[in-house]
């Protein structure tokens, strides 16, 4: 018997094992993780090249780098990859799959094969939409009728990937509410989670709920492209806004998809450089299933002016504007953590500061196109763009990266280089402001959006803008090589490098295959920090 | 844990409960394939859709064994429909009212 535990007590990583087979096969959770990681890594990546191709096209008024159909495809193939392939999956599907079990005391997943299928189904997205670029669709991410339904180019192919993608990310949230409810430690009760997890549950069950309407959109628009079955074709007794009525009712939850998980990730970020517990725990964690139920509400700001009548658009311009509540609250939490913290300026918390400050930004500009006035104005202009950016990548991919440089020494055993980081940052952090401020302006002045051309007087703030997309470039460039470097030759990664106290730093980096030795007694939160709670 | 809940609800719900409920589903059925012949007016949807929700219920009462699960399960089995009744009904604030100008 003693052998026998000795045996079973040798500490072996969960990176140990080599060979293809031990990937594609693999059902630990950590795997799978880096598996997404690098899938989405590359898509981001490539995404990234569409948007610098756009910008370059967007250095001087006339179309002179690419034709006004290719900029069409090149806009429409950075967006639905970008959300589709990158920010939708994202942080759920690679810090979530890494993450969750770790932070719960769990050995894996509740179903790790299912979780294994979910990636084999992401997979098998990307590679439908991989034959749509063929003939690549050129209507926007958002594939509004009646054009998806007539344009030439492959609108079937690329929604039917988006679809099948889908499948993938309903089962993950499937997979990580179940784990959620039942393989928490002992002690492990709900006002212990770590945050990140809190957040994991509210993205979630957005993500089982509202991805099978994007789903059934889809299909109903394929069926139209396919059969003439008229759902959205006036002609034909169907309704066109129905489509956008449909698309947002997933889209907008979706974009919590996306933030949700990022605003868990700099709850755990703050309170461990800034030596103190998290104030307001229960309302961060509350109000994530807050904005999870006020983002079903909310959709049709998207479409104030589509037509819908004026009724429609004031209640949704009214409930649009309850979701800043929660997420003011959040906000205010965080900073109030900050406030006499003994702040540590790692590059993970540079860029979770990064994050409060330009989410903020992206949260309130999204108030004012959440008002029905201003938005006649603003709809598809620039501001809209300046928005989405300032949320999504001053948000989401902030959380992204800030995530990465947090838990790198504990998923791969590795440090990277921490000066390089910091440089790294100071260049992205430059750059996407350069980039999207003065987007701002040009949506103001009534600079469309999606157009390959424009007016000679908005050339210096468009050109400025070209000019922020290449040091954004670089700075993601210096960064994503940092990160690789550390892979080859970085220093071994202790256990716990920053003393933090939540139960992943608890076992060895890179953990063992089972996660922990023996499953852990839980028997406090882990944000203790400084002085008891 | 698995087996053990699966045990009891073989013992609860014998085969005879799962016979009615099928003849109940047919009757349901050969219902909606008659009264679809008779014109109702308005109404013509609402009967369908009444009758259809009244299968899906049980279907999801019996064969999917929802009678015999915990609350949880019967949270997550009803907000569903409260989302969709939302989804229709929000959109629904639009279409009936696009000729209302205040
Ligand atoms: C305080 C919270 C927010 C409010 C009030 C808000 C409001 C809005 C409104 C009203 C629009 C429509 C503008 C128009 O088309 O005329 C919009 C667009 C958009 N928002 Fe937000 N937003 C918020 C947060 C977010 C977050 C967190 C994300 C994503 C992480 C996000 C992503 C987007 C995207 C992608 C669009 C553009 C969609 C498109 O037309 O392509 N927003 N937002
Ligand atoms: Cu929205």
């Amino acid at each position: 018997m003693a052998n026998h535990t000795i045996a079973h007590n040798v500490y072996v990583p969960f990176l140990e094992k080599k060979g293809i087979l031990s990937w594609i096969l693999t059902t630990d959770h950590k795997r799978i993780g880096i598996m997404y990681l690098i899938s989405i890594s590359f898509f981001f990546l490539v995404a990234g090249v569409f948007a610098l191709l756009m910008r370059y096209e967007l250095l001087t008024p006339a179309s002179d780098f690419v034709q006004p159909h290719t900029y069409n495809v090149l806009f429409t193939l950075h967006g639905s990859i970008m959300v589709f392939f990158f920010i939708v999956p994202g942080l759920a599907a690679s810090f979530g799959n890494f993450l969750i079990p770790l932070m719960i005391g769990a050995p894996d997943v509740a179903f790790p094969k299912l979780n294994l299928g979910s990636y084999w189904i992401y997979l098998l997205g990307a590679a439908i939409v991989l034959i749509a670029l063929a003939k690549p669709a050129d209507t926007g991410w958002t594939f509004y009728t009646p054009y998806s339904a007539t344009t030439d180019t492959d609108v079937v192919l690329i929604t039917l990937g988006v679809f099948v993608l889908g499948f993938s990310s309903i089962l993950t949230g499937l997979n990580f509410i179940v784990t959620i409810h039942k393989m928490r430690a002992p002690g492990m009760t709900w006002h212990r989670l770590p945050l990140f997890i809190w957040a994991s549950y509210a993205t979630a069950i957005l993500q089982l709920l509202a991805t099978p309407v994007v789903g059934i959109t889809l299909l109903l628009l394929i069926t139209e492209r396919t059969l003439g079955v008229g759902f959205f074709d006036p002609a034909k007794g169907g309704d066109p806004v129905l489509f956008q009525n449909f698309f947002w009712f997933y889209s907008h939850p979706a974009v919590y998809i996306m933030i949700i998980p990022a605003m868990g990730v700099i709850s755990e970020i703050i309170p461990v450089f800034a030596r103190k517990p998290i104030f307001g725990y229960k309302a961060i964690a509350y109000s994530s299933l807050g904005i999870a139920f006020i983002s079903f509400l909310v959709w049709a700001h998207h479409m104030f002016t589509s037509g819908i009548s004026d009724i429609a658009a004031t209640i949704f311009s009214f409930l649009t504007f309850l979701v800043a509540i929660p997420t003011a609250i959040k906000v205010f939490n965080w900073t109030a953590t900050l406030y006499k913290g003994s702040i540590h300026l790692h590059s993970a918390m540079l860029y979770a500061l990064a994050f409060i400050f330009l989410f903020t930004i992206g949260g309130l500009t999204g108030l004012f196109l959440g008002a029905l006035a201003a938005d006649i104005h603003l709809h598809d202009t620039y501001f809209v763009v300046a928005h989405m950016h300032y949320v999504m990548i001053g948000g989401t991919v902030m959380g992204f990266f800030g995530a990465l440089h947090f838990w790198y020494p504990k998923w791969f055993g590795r440090m990277f280089n921490e000066t390089v980081a910091k440089i790294a940052w100071l260049f992205i952090f430059i750059g996407f402001n350069v980039t999207f401020f003065p987007q701002f302006f040009l949506g103001v002045q009534g600079m469309p959006r999606r157009y390959a051309t424009y007016p000679p007087q908005f050339e210096s703030l468009m050109s400025l803008s070209t000019y922020g997309s290449w040091i954004l470039g670089f700075g993601i460039f210096i960064m994503t090589l940092n990160l690789i470097a550390g892979l080859i030759n970085g220093e071994k990664a202790p256990q716990n490098p920053y003393g933090s106290l939540s139960l992943e730093w608890q076992v060895p980096s890179p953990p063992p295959l089972e996660n922990f030795e023996e499953i852990p007694h839980v028997t406090d939160w882990s944000y203790g920090y400084g002085k008891k709670k | 844990m698995a087996t053990h809940s699966h045990a009891e609800e073989h013992h609860i719900t014998g085969n005879k409960t799962y016979i009615i409920v099928w003849a109940a589903l047919m009757v349901m059925t050969a219902i909606t394939v008659y009264v679809s012949y008779i014109n109702f007016g308005m109404l013509n949807i609402v009967i369908a859709l009444v009758i259809a929700s009244i299968k899906a219920s049980i279907v999801a009462l019996y064969f999917m064994h929802l009678k015999l699960e915990d609350s949880i399960t019967w949270v997550f089995a009803l907000f569903p429909l409260l989302l969709l009744a939302l989804l229709i009904g929000m959109t629904i604030t639009d279409t009936f009212t696009r000729t209302i100008v205040p």
